[in-house]
């Protein structure tokens, strides 16, 4: 599976990792829906952390398609709530 | 929605809308390859952009790191001719800037990790827009356009990707760059003006009382090292 973290490139990492993403990814949700910024912070940097350990970069050289696409590492989360409500965090 | 899903959606919205209505893929990969090479000197002005901007805060920070050291000068003449209302006060200034200097040290360090990640950008963009242009050569000269879309839509949605990305990583830099001009140019007023003691940063009034708190002490605990250094 091909998981692009915005800002730093993509990584290949086992489907199995999916699940562990899944869990963090629905945790982050959590703490946007509750402004813990500090928690989201935490949150975010596991989630990248993960998949930096668990991955393995892709070259430059290939041009694919990803299947998951990360927050970059410092989306506050300012940027994350305008990602969830529809003013949408980056212009299209 | 999930963060991952409504990160993903917002990535495809740019994709699609640089992928565009494309008719005859053969004439688009040229037109993409265009849009590649913009992207790629926008990369490189915005690289150059956080480096001035990163350069304009240095020099902030040099000026004012020597006018603490010239405060800090003048304290100590202060205590030699027994004058330690002066003293304090040319330390209540010395403080003030320091906390601005730090301030300074983290915004640099900020624009410094901004320009590396351009820089990684720009190389990984470009390496991808070369091996996109042999491909577009190889499937312009082989194939029937029927047979260029299969061929190239992996490729195309790959290196669309990674424009979205970047176009994204650019804005961000500049949004950042942006708002440390701001505050730079406030900087260099006060500076001016010599009014920097005034310069109360942001926070709620709790924090800045107890900043000024934590001044406090500095400025004794200091006022007590140049008194002990001046052997008063």
């Amino acid at each position: 599976m091909i998981i692009r973290i915005l800002g730093q490139g993509q990584f290949e990492v086992k489907s199995s990792l999916f699940d562990e993403l899944n869990v963090i990814d629905n945790r982050i949700v959590e703490y946007v829906t509750k402004g813990d910024e500090k928690e989201y912070k935490k949150g975010l940097a596991e989630l990248i952390g993960l998949i930096l350990r668990e991955g393995k970069k892709v070259p430059d050289e290939e041009l694919i398609e990803s299947s998951v696409i990360v927050p970059p590492n410092d989306m506050t989360l300012k940027e994350a709530r305008q990602i969830f409500s529809s003013e949408g965090i980056f212009k299209g | 929605m999930s963060l991952l899903n409504r990160m993903g959606a917002v990535i495809t919205a740019k994709v699609n809308k640089i992928i565009g209505g494309m008719e005859d893929p053969r004439e688009t990969l040229d037109y993409s390859y265009e849009k590649q090479l913009d992207l790629l000197q926008n990369v490189k002005r915005g690289i150059a952009e956080v480096t001035t901007s990163k350069k304009r805060l240095e020099l902030q920070k040099a000026k004012l790191v020597q006018s603490s050291e010239k405060l800090e000068g003048q304290a100590r003449d202060a205590i030699q001719a027994n004058r330690e209302d002066l003293a304090r006060l040319a330390l209540e200034r010395k403080t003030a800037i320091d906390s601005q200097v730090e301030g300074l040290d983290r915004e640099i360090s900020t624009l410094e990790t901004e320009q590396e990640k351009l820089v990684a950008a720009e190389r990984r963009l470009s390496t991808k827009i070369e091996v996109f242009r042999t491909k577009k050569e190889t499937i312009k000269a082989q194939y029937s356009a029927a047979e260029a879309q299969v061929r190239i839509n992996e490729s195309f949605s790959g290196i669309s990707e990674e424009m979205a990305d970047v176009g994204m990583s650019i804005e961000r830099a500049e949004s950042k760059t942006e708002e440390m001009k701001a505050r730079s140019a406030a900087l260099d007023e006060l500076i001016e003006t010599g009014t920097l003691e005034d310069f109360t940063s942001q926070g709620d009034p709790i924090e800045r009382e107890l900043a000024k708190v934590t001044g406090q002490s500095k400025i004794e605990s200091e006022l007590a090292r140049i008194k002990s250094e001046a052997g008063k």
